[in-house]
């Protein structure tokens, strides 16, 4: 699309100014109501635990960054491959459609413990393993969707053409579906980050953001648990932006006009 | 009607075709019931008729993107289907169909890159036909920065970009104003005398059939059938200009495919002519 898109301005300012608001609103409340720490510690006070503990908040973004980044990879390509197979082969597709729509109602917390026994709770490939399924979801239903978005004319041209099936899916296929995909991409990327993070709650080695928040908040450290969990904040919206802008870039110009 | 051509294979043959559609109740639509139709090679035939009678319907048959419930179609006298997969016509449909994620050039390059043309040879032959439509400044550009007139163009351009000797073309000006109308109807008789390409044109509007082609076939709705064929006779396609249009041979055979247009308008289907311009 290159008609009028909002202004990159318009799309950091808007929220950076309503972020800044509710913080100095916060601030004034607590300080105002005189709030104890342990229900709502003061934003100001979060950020002077977050920067006098930036490194190790930053070690547990990498680690729970890492996790969601390859669960994010794994349940991607495996989404996208599937999704691909479904719309190829209709008998697949048929018996893959209850099976996904059984995987998108398992809860992370059903899920998580079984596979800490299953990889031991010693490596990251449960939580990693957890946050490819969140992100398999998504990305499955919305390329399979894009996938079928193929116009009859497109159809018949690919069909005029006489071309593989393969060749058709590579032509007019994929592409008409890309849209869709990155759609998927950038509802799955906050869930990666959201899931690899939960699943730190049910066991497994110590050092990502899920772990730190809970053992901050049991010895009553809460500003540091606040600032682990602001850690997680700039985590997701990380995951989520770099998903936006290659969505932005990548789907430029495939949008179906006429 | 190319007598130099009548000892040559036809270039569309189709013998007693009927097509039903099978409704979910009742009995289903005959689309097009026992036509017949020759096409010579380098010949321009028209398939005018209302809304509904079968005009795509037959284009799809011989196309191969559709199969007639009984009745055979040959292309170049192999099946359709073969015809098909040895790329022996071009197609340009009434929507342009450009793929929007691909440039100007890239969709004509389309057919060229699907059929293992290499990369410099399909940049030439882009190239060519780009500047034969009337778009070399616009190679670079994306299907939505073009108006729809150019759209068309592209498309067209892109049904010849394996020289076809048969093109297929379903109200391809159907969108179009009528200035740019005619401009491209110029466009493809110089086109048709350059390729010595056999057309089949389906198009709503009489002055535009009877100007393209040899013959006009005038087709009757519900089924659909040929009612009649109009030869038209204005000469080769080379010797076409724009002056033909003051014709008074041109005229002629406007009144005429008009007249079987409208002949039984009174008495047997009053309703049967909507959707034909008769301008
Ligand atoms: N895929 C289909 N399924 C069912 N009926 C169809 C199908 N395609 C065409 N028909 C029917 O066949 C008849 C002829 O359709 P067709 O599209 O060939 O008409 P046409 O002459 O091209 O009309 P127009 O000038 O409006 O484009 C119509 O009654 C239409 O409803
Ligand atoms: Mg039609």
């Amino acid at each position: 699309m290159r008609t009028a898109q909002p202004g990159l301005l318009q799309i950091v300012l808007a929220p950076i100014v309503f972020g800044v608001a509710v913080i100095l609103l916060w601030q004034g409340l607590v300080t105002g109501l005189a709030i104890k720490a342990f229900i709502l510690p003061a934003p100001f006070a979060i950020g002077a635990e977050f920067t006098a503990n930036l490194q190790n908040v930053a070690n547990g973004m990498a680690v729970t960054g890492r996790n969601a980044l390859i669960g994010l990879v794994i349940g991607a390509l495996l989404g996208i491959a599937l999704a691909i197979v479904s719309a190829l082969a209709r008998l697949f597709d048929g018996m893959a459609a209850p099976v996904v729509a059984a995987l998108s109602v398992v809860p992370i917390v059903a899920l998580a413990p079984v596979l800490y026994t299953m990889f031991g709770a010693g490596a990251e490939t449960a939580r990693q393993l957890v946050a490819a399924l969140a992100v398999f979801v998504p990305v499955y239903f919305n390329t399979l969707k894009g996938l079928r978005m193929v116009r009859p004319v497109h159809r018949d041209l690919m069909r005029a053409y006489a071309v593989t099936n393969w060749q058709a899916t590579r032509a007019v296929t994929l592409p008409t579906a890309l849209p869709f995909v990155f759609t998927g991409l950038r509802i799955a990327s906050s869930l990666a980050v959201i899931s690899a993070l939960i699943a730190e709650y049910f066991g497994g080695p110590v050092g990502g953001l899920g772990k730190s928040i809970t053992s901050a908040a049991s010895s009553s450290n809460y500003g540091l648990a606040w600032a682990y969990v602001l850690g997680s904040i700039i985590l997701g919206l990380a995951f989520y932006c770099a998903a936006l802008i290659v969505e932005t870039l990548v789907t430029r110009n495939h949008t179906q006009h006429q | 009607m190319s007598t130099s051509m009548t000892n040559d294979v036809p270039a569309v043959r189709v013998q007693g075709v009927t097509r039903i559609f099978a409704a979910r109740k009742g009995s289903g639509v005959t689309a097009l019931d026992d036509v017949s139709l020759t096409v010579a090679p380098g010949e321009f035939v028209s398939l005018i008729g209302p809304s509904g009678c079968g005009k795509s319907t037959l284009l799809r048959l011989v196309a191969d993107l559709d199969v007639p419930t009984s009745g055979s179609i040959e292309v170049f006298g192999k099946p359709a289907r073969q015809a098909r997969i040895d790329q022996d016509y071009g197609i340009a449909f009434q929507q342009a169909g450009l793929l929007p994620w691909r440039t100007v050039a890239g969709n004509i390059e389309l057919p060229l890159e699907l059929h293992g043309v290499g990369k410099a040879a399909r940049r030439a032959r882009a190239a060519e036909l780009i500047a034969l439509v009337g778009l070399a400044d616009f190679a670079s550009h994306y299907p939505d920065q073009l108006s729809g007139g150019m759209q068309q163009r592209v498309a067209i351009a892109r049904s010849l970009a394996e020289s076809p000797s048969l093109l297929l073309m379903d109200e391809p000006f159907g969108a179009l104003d009528e200035m740019t109308r005619e401009r491209m109807q110029n466009e493809l008789v110089r086109i048709c005398a350059e390729t010595q390409a056999a057309v089949v044109f389906v198009t709503h509007s009489i002055p535009e059939a009877v100007f393209l082609s040899n013959r006009v076939v005038v087709m009757s709705p519900r089924p659909g059938r040929i009612r009649s064929i109009v030869s038209v006779g204005l000469g080769e396609m080379s010797g076409r200009g724009e002056d033909l249009r003051e014709d008074e041979g041109f005229f002629h055979a406007l009144s005429q495919v008009r007249e079987l247009l409208h002949g039984d308008e009174a008495g047997i289907n009053p309703t049967g002519v909507r959707g034909v311009e008769t301008r």
